[in-house]
């Protein structure tokens, strides 16, 4: 945890991003983006935390944020995404979609694309609240309760998915949207000419608390995670649908985001309201390590909601066990002390970034993983 | 400053708004031409400057760190880390600084001032450094706010024969005062290396220097044996000058005097000193090293008064106050003089943990922490942004900060559901349960016009508010009436416990739970239910109509769902509703064509109740063999 340092960045962060590295190079991400919300004049910043050749130690720390260039964002900074290496997709609290291309050359910003209205109401504004993207394609999901999937060289949009009124989520779990998003990105195939949702995405019955995150597994995509307003993190599978296989009390407040380890499926990192970002470690079938680096830690007992169907399955993951038979999970607190409400955060290989309502940037560049 | 195009005639008009006002112009008449512009005029521009928000961020972190300090621990404990947070908030404000630096900001100056006070205040009032160590202090004090004696020193050591410098001696000599001898002994050393001629007198001056006895606070020496050392070198030092053994060497004999603490040598050097409390300090430093905190009060103003360098300015009398350990009147100046509390507020937090605040009440309001801090998150809560923070600094007053945050935060601008989300957690952390309703109603109303039901009524239920939720239930079901289809379905099968909040509420929930049952094939379970329904008063009798005729398909099965006494119920009801709809208070403007309807569903239900009833009876009196 010495390796945590924060930078005030006088503006709200409501996301970060690393910027996608290749995977063919094994380089830690160095640029990453955010975007501001509840400003007067909102902004999409590029942050650089790599060896500058020339600010020698003035900034006191290597590896200190700088910023390289920002542009100016209407409306909240909702969500945003990466769609490559140089463009990244936003989406807008006025409802707007809108794809930023960023030159490292000339360190600029520039508006590629820009839907003004992909989500609204008759007489208002509806807020885009969550977006995924699988290049060229986007698809987005706004308060007004539609899935609209965009391509990123066309004008209009590809395809709107009806008004859901049928079988439309309450508002609140717009966000998990995104979830059955990733699932009509699967059945696309299957659908080509309805798009419809598949009927059943895992009818999630058994809860009550809105859900404001999902993640899914990298490599084993049944597997998914989830975060509501009561701050619990579950566990699902999709297969078996239903109820969750395992609840955690995570946070004391709203979490705002989970995220599973790109690359080592057994971490998982969450962030909260009330100001703390958690790091999960499931043991699969080693040893649990003995030691953790800095911080308070705790043990958390999974409590157990479903044990798995069908016995012993050769792939089956740590995160499936419901009960602590198999291992405990230990999480650590990633942030010094209370800070106020953490917005937002990313991973890739050993680095972690996150965004706070206080204003302030962390960079973790050990993360032990 | 705002200008009024052709002031004749013309007033101005205002409204205040939240930490602002609203000017026009206006001819205060009906009708009449005017500039159509309302100015606003912001009492605050500091807090929209994004270098500070760093400021106030930051600083509110450390504040919120400060109020969580164990309160049982000793005060003796606790005053190494109120002097550690003093200097982090002086840190922030020196980084901050920096920063306005590069951009030339002119608010520099301002926070050079707050810096240079707060400091002078960590060394007065919270390390309270007795006699000896005082003197140490303020040096410290005096060397950090004065940096440019290290730039001319830079120059000097940089150019090709530094003891030839025209600054050279300025350079010496400023050392010397600011109490840093070794450095001062260095420099001279290449003088002496120039003038071998002059050795001896060289050699006199570097032995005077370092001989001079400095207070160590963590050593075994006592003040007295300390004051006993200084006063023979003082007398040694005299002797030198009277021998005039520097008589050879302008300089070295000015320095010499400056040994001494000679007031008219020092005064000469005004420029190089630049402020009064630098010639006090050096002063003390060579007349007085073992000063008193007690003390210090007198000799500021003495030495105020000789050596005012300009006009009087609030800086001045805000550091004569601190001099004379006047607290409050350090804390009275800086609000009247500064535009923004956050100076006065944080400080004087500070100070109140130090118990150093009597506690006196002001004849308004609380006493005088709670005052500045509810001043400051007030301003803080006009900010499109900083309001969140201004959150945690009500929480810290104790007497009003509650009532303060009630009014507040309901003027939170809610733009998105995220936002209100945020604010409604907030509310909810600290039981303000009127504030939850009014801002879940708000949003529930937004989602209203907009018609998206199942988003009003998540809200609704959020705040508990019954009234509301009847209001959103009745929309559901005049929709089902029209459309024949729920919307928002997935809200309603997962009401849970929250169904219970409104009888309508209540009522919906359990139709669309018939509705399930029936798409389920479960008919019977169907059956009791929709009967339930009616027979407990659940439904609303102009729902009836629509139970009933729900009810048909299940009496035309070929299989008996009803049973008998589930049948004379339904027939009960069905005479119910007809004999009211009978009366004559029914709507008269309704058409033929309804009417007919009406009628023929009466009818068509009269006959599969029948029916139902035969087949029912039949099946119960069947004695199975």
């Amino acid at each position: 945890m010495e390796n945590i340092n924060a930078k005030y960045v006088s503006q709200k962060i409501s996301k970060t991003r690393w910027c996608p590295v290749s995977y063919s190079s094994l380089q830690q991400p160095e640029v990453f983006a955010t975007g501001s919300w509840d400003n007067e004049d909102n902004k999409v910043s590029i942050w650089s935390i790599g060896n500058h050749n020339n600010s020698g130690l003035e900034d006191g720390f290597e590896g200190d944020p700088q910023i390289l260039c920002e542009h100016k964002h209407g409306g909240d900074v909702l969500d945003l995404q990466f769609l490559d290496q140089e463009r990244m997709v936003s989406a807008s609290s006025t409802g707007a979609v809108t794809i930023f291309r960023y030159h490292p050359n000339t360190h600029t910003i520039s508006v590629l694309q820009h839907w003004a209205r992909a989500h609204s109401y008759p007489c208002d504004n509806a807020p885009c609240t969550a977006l995924v993207c699988s290049s060229p394609e986007i698809v987005t999901v706004g308060e007004d309760g539609r899935i609209v999937v965009f391509r990123a060289d066309q004008e209009g949009a590809v395809r709107v998915i009806g008004e859901m009124r049928t079988r439309m989520l309450p508002p609140h779990k717009e966000s998990s949207l995104k979830l059955s998003v990733v699932f009509v990105r699967e059945c696309r195939q299957q659908h080509n000419s309805r798009g419809d949702l598949p009927k059943d995405h895992g009818g999630f019955d058994g809860d009550r608390a809105p859900l404001h995150c999902v993640d899914r597994h990298p490599n084993q995509q049944h597997i998914v995670a989830t975060g509501g307003q009561d701050g619990m993190l579950c566990v699902w599978d999709v297969r078996q649908g239903g109820t969750p296989i395992s609840l955690m009390e995570a946070h004391s407040a709203e979490m705002w985001e989970v995220r599973f380890h790109p690359t080592n499926p057994d971490h998982l990192f969450t962030c909260s309201e009330d100001g703390s970002l958690l790091h999960w470690e499931t043991a699969s079938h080693s040893e649990m390590p003995s030691f953790l680096q800095g911080g308070r830690n705790s043990s958390v007992i999974s409590h157990g909601a479903l044990t798995p169907a069908g016995g012993n399955r050769p792939l089956s993951s740590a995160w499936l066990c419901g009960d602590s038979g198999k291992g405990c999970l230990e999480t650590t607190h990633m942030l010094p002390s209370q800070t106020m409400s953490v917005n937002s955060l990313d991973i890739i290989g050993q680095c972690l970034v996150c965004g706070t309502d206080g204003e302030a940037i962390f960079v973790n560049r050990h993360v032990p993983v | 400053a705002i200008h009024l195009q052709e002031p004749e005639g013309k007033h101005m008009g205002f409204a205040w708004g939240q930490g602002n006002i609203f000017v026009y112009e206006t001819l205060f008449k009906a009708t009449g031409s005017g500039s159509p512009f309302i100015h606003e005029v912001r009492k605050d521009e500091d807090i929209y400057s994004p270098i500070l928000r760093k400021l106030f961020n930051e600083s509110h972190h450390i504040f919120v760190g400060l109020q969580t300090i164990r309160e049982d621990l000793p005060s003796k404990n606790k005053k190494p880390q109120f002097v550690s947070i003093s200097k982090n908030y002086r840190s922030v404000i020196r980084a901050c600084m920096e920063e306005l630096h590069i951009s030339l900001n002119p608010t520099v100056s301002i926070l050079l001032a707050i810096e240079l006070i707060w400091n002078l205040c960590e060394v007065l009032f919270i390390d309270a450094a007795p006699a000896g160590s005082l003197l140490l202090h303020l040096l410290d004090w005096v060397r950090l706010h004065k940096a440019d004696v290290d730039e001319k020193a830079r120059d000097v050591l940089q150019s090709d024969s530094p003891a030839e410098h025209r600054d050279y001696w300025d350079v010496v000599v400023s050392y010397v005062l600011q109490g840093r001898l070794d450095e001062a002994r260095q420099m001279l050393g290449k003088k002496a290396t120039l003038t071998p001629a002059a050795n001896n007198i060289f050699k006199m001056m570097d032995n005077l220097l370092s001989k001079m006895p400095f207070y160590n606070p963590g050593g075994t020496q006592t003040l007295t044996e300390f004051d006993v050392k200084w006063r023979h070198w003082h007398e040694e030092v005299d002797r030198c000058l009277q021998d005039n053994s520097f008589a050879s060497n302008q300089h070295l004999e000015v320095l010499c005097k400056i040994l001494l603490g000679d007031e008219d040598t020092l005064l000469e050097h005004k420029d190089l000193l630049g402020t009064w409390y630098h010639f006090l300090v050096s002063r003390l430093l060579f007349c007085h090293p073992t000063v008193k905190p007690t003390e210090l009060h007198y000799y500021a103003q003495v030495n105020y008064s000789t050596k005012t360098l300009s006009a009087p300015e609030p800086l001045d009398s805000i550091l004569l106050a601190a001099f004379e350990f006047d607290i409050h009147q350090v804390i009275k100046d800086c609000s009247i003089a500064l535009n923004n509390w956050w100076f006065v507020a944080h400080l004087t937090d500070l100070l109140d943990h130090c118990k150093l605040l009597q506690s006196h009440n002001l004849h308004f309001g609380s006493n005088l922490r709670e005052f500045l801090l509810l001043e400051y998150a007030s301003g803080l809560f006009t900010h499109h942004s900083l309001w969140q923070l201004a959150v945690d600094y009500f929480d810290h007053c104790l007497e009003f900060g509650r009532v303060y945050l009630e009014l507040q935060i309901e003027r939170v601008p809610l733009d998105t559901e995220r936002k209100a989300l945020k604010v409604l957690r907030i509310c909810e952390q600290r039981q303000m349960s009127e504030q939850v309703r009014s801002i879940c109603k708000i949003m529930a109303m937004r989602a209203l016009r907009n018609n998206r039901l199942g988003s009003a009524l998540s809200w609704s239920i959020r705040a508990k508010d019954a009234a509301f939720a009847t209001l959103i239930s009745e929309r559901f079901l005049q929709d089902y009436c029209a459309k024949g289809t729920f919307s928002d379905l997935d809200l309603i099968d997962n009401l849970g416990p929250a169904m219970l909040l409104s009888d309508r509420l209540t009522f919906l929930g359990k139709y669309r739970e018939f509705h399930k049952l029936y798409g389920e094939k479960r008919f019977k379970e169907a059956a009791k239910l929709l009967l339930s329904l009616m027979t407990a008063k659940i439904a609303p009798r102009s729902f009836w109509m629509t139970l009933l005729t729900d009810a048909l398909p299940l009496l035309e099965q070929k299989e008996v769902i009803f049973s008998a006494d589930q049948t004379y119920e339904l027939m009960f009801c069905l005479e119910e509703l007809t004999s009211s709809l009978n009366t004559p208070s029914s709507d008269s403007d309704k058409s033929m064509q309804e009417e007919d309807v009406e009628l023929t569903k009466v009818e068509l239900l009269r006959l599969a109740l029948s029916r139902n009833l035969a087949m029912a009876i039949v099946k119960e009196g069947t004695v199975e063999t």
